[in-house]
């Protein structure tokens, strides 16, 4: 029995529950949404130190033995990712409180919140593929629903394009666990992996890879399946849209990885060229769409799309160093996207638009706001000593040990062009002098407000922006012991005898005993000694 | 029987196809639903199919008699139809607002996001 696994799960869902409880009272919701995720963090952050000192920590629903039952496990990866789930939470809880209009907290704002939180951690944490179509389940509905309130034009037209595309990547990936299934016979990954040496070589273990590479690659964001997300993620209310950018994606992002190195290890092939090929156009794309926005989140939005090419780069090159170096894109991608979103939230807020035509003159009047924004913006274009730069620093040193020159360059290049997006963004809301035909708002209201005027109350939206940078700073000044983590992690992806051992009981994966799994499920199913 | 799932299955995957790619909206939420029955059928053959016997343990016994079906995917398949019918309620309800405030079932009305 381990609490700390499954806590990061059922946390959220709980909060979630209670603030169901008090769907008419709006200041207790406020306050579960802040109480909550503080827990959340704290148990994510014992996760973390638990994984840390002892490399896997795992938990068998119900008591079932693996492969039998849902396994939840937490490997170094998975660790990580829930850590950065918690802190994302928490920012999102405070901000919120700030930018969220009230006819979006009457219609479950917080609730669907948590649940979202909750499905995230899950796809984290689960050990079986079926529960991870579950999982994944979990957080689209509730992002789905986060997308719409409100209800305005733009958001439906972009909620349909979410909808259709992530609705078709999970009857895609719900196909390939199906296909799987009847391949293999069972739904644990480490069971999955281990089986899978066993199983013949023929076409349908290629197919299967593809499969799972084209729906997590339409979840991820990636080229050429990244469409939905610069239509949709510019439209709901900014809170929202910080909290997409930083984490949905990443989940995807997330299944690739653990999927191509548990499960799919030997038969990379000619597959590890497409990946290779699609992060490079990934990173290319998103960075030339990008170029020529000129709406703050949209911009922001192509950029996702750009570093999401970074992290499956990372994947691709297939050392322990890049895979280091890509889940460092993740962790500091998540921290700096996500505070890029709230920091146009405020400019929005102060300014009345995200259009940069109509913005300019934000570093006279709010200095520290152009400081955290410089941070995030050219940590985020790879600046040292910010956090991207040793992301990018990593990822580029092994795409050179490689010898993947071509892609390596076109990596340098990309950052450049994501620099001349930053400069852009800071030249035209900071620099510049404010255009006279904008009238900026004397007092202002949230987004998706009832026309109602309130005090802006700034600080909630500060305090988030100033951690994240703050943060942003931090892991740019600890990149030694953080990269020491990111090691563990590409070791640990990349034998992947550790997780099955964990998951399975350490004799399971031994060389001679290939086929004890298949007999011991026969006596078991056969003998009723089953629990 | 296999052969005959399979190609129902195929079509079924077809059509889904076809209807997620007109313009209506309406009919992409149809082709939507089909594709997401069309999974689960796929799921049901895939892991074998057992006639007649199900995977009952007669009272008084410790094990099933012979041969019976694997229960697993039936319990995958349940959950899934469960997924797919409360997204798919959210589906028909996000068109529903969806005409209402574009006033058109076209898809190609649906581009001022894209630019």
């Amino acid at each position: 029995m381990r609490p700390e696994v499954a806590l990061p799960v059922l946390l959220p869902l709980l909060s979630g529950a209670i603030s169901l409880l008090f769907w008419r009272s709006r200041p207790m919701q406020r306050f579960i949404a802040v109480a909550g995720n503080i827990a959340f963090l704290i148990v994510s952050l014992w996760l973390f130190t638990t994984t840390l000192s002892e490399g896997y920590v795992t938990m068998q629903m119900g008591s079932w033995p693996a492969p039998f039952g849902i396994t939840l496990i937490a490997d170094m990866l998975s660790a990580v990712m829930v850590l950065m789930t918690g802190i994302i939470g928490l920012a999102m809880g405070i901000y919120s409180l700030a930018t969220t209009g009230r006819g979006h907290e009457k219609f479950g704002y917080y609730p669907l919140m948590h649940l979202l939180l909750a499905g995230v951690a899950g796809a984290f944490l689960t050990g079986d593929i079926f529960n991870l179509y579950v999982w994944f389940e979990v957080m689209l509905v509730a992002s789905f629903a986060l997308l719409i309130l409100g209800g305005e034009r733009a958001q439906m037209e972009g909620a349909i394009k979410y909808v259709t595309l992530n609705l078709l990547a999970s009857v895609i990936f719900l196909t390939a666990v199906g296909l799987l299934y009847g391949t293999v016979g069972t739904l644990n990954m480490a069971d999955i992996a281990l089986r899978m040496n066993a199983v013949e070589h023929n076409g349908m273990v290629e197919v299967l890879a593809v499969m799972f590479m084209v729906a997590f690659g339409i979840k991820a964001a990636a080229f050429p399946l990244f469409f939905w997300l610069p239509a949709s993620y510019h439209t709901p209310p900014v809170a929202v849209s910080a909290l997409f950018a930083g984490l949905l994606t990443k989940v995807g992002v997330y299944s690739l990885f653990r999927v191509f190195t548990l499960i799919f290890d030997q038969s990379m092939g000619y597959l590890q060229e497409i990946m290779l090929w699609g992060a490079v156009l990934t990173m290319v794309t998103g960075v030339l769409g990008a170029a020529a926005q000129y709406e703050f989140r949209r911009i922001l939005s192509f950029h996702i799309v750009s570093q999401i090419g970074y992290m499956i780069l990372g994947l691709a090159l297939y050392t322990p160093l890049a895979i280091a170096g890509g889940v460092f894109a993740i962790m500091h991608n998540i921290i700096v996207k996500t505070n890029l979103f709230l920091i146009s939230g405020i400019t929005h807020r102060l300014q009345g638009t995200y259009q940069l035509k109509k913005m300019g003159g934000l570093y006279k009047e709010r200095p520290w706001l152009a400081v955290a924004f410089f941070i995030s913006a050219f940590s985020l274009a790879g600046v040292p000593p910010l956090s991207g730069f040793f992301a990018k620093f990593v990822i580029v040193r092994a795409g050179i040990e490689a010898e993947a020159y071509v892609v390596t360059a076109i990596a340098l290049g990309v950052g450049l062009l994501t620099l001349y997006s930053m400069v852009k963004i800071w030249n035209e809301v900071f620099w510049k002098s404010l255009p006279e035909d904008n009238q900026v708002p004397e007092s202002n209201t949230p987004s998706g407000d009832d026309g109602r005027l309130i005090k802006p109350s700034l600080w909630m939206m500060y305090l988030p922006v100033v951690v994240l940078a703050l943060f942003s700073v931090l892991i740019g000044i600890l990149a030694e012991p953080i990269m020491h983590v990111m090691t563990t992690i590409g070791d640990q992806l990349l034998a992947p005898r550790g997780y099955i051992d964990a998951v399975l009981g350490v004799s399971a994966s031994a060389e001679d005993a290939l086929l004890i799994p298949s007999e011991l499920q026969v006596e078991i199913i056969s003998g009723g000694d089953a629990p | 029987m296999e052969p005959v799932m399979a190609l129902a299955i195929g079509i079924m995957y077809a059509t889904a196809i076809f209807m997620m790619l007109r313009r209506s909206i309406v009919k992409l939420v149809i082709g939507l639903l089909l594709l997401s029955n069309a999974a689960n059928l796929l799921i049901f053959t895939t892991a074998g199919m057992t006639r007649g016997a199900p995977p009952l343990i007669p009272e008084g016994m410790v094990q099933p008699m012979g041969d019976v079906a694997d229960p697993l995917p039936q319990a995958v398949v349940l959950t899934a139809i469960v997924i797919a019918f409360g997204v798919l309620a959210f589906a028909v309800v996000l068109i529903r607002r969806a005409y209402e405030v574009v006033k058109a079932d076209d898809m190609d009305k649906m581009k001022d996001t894209d630019t």
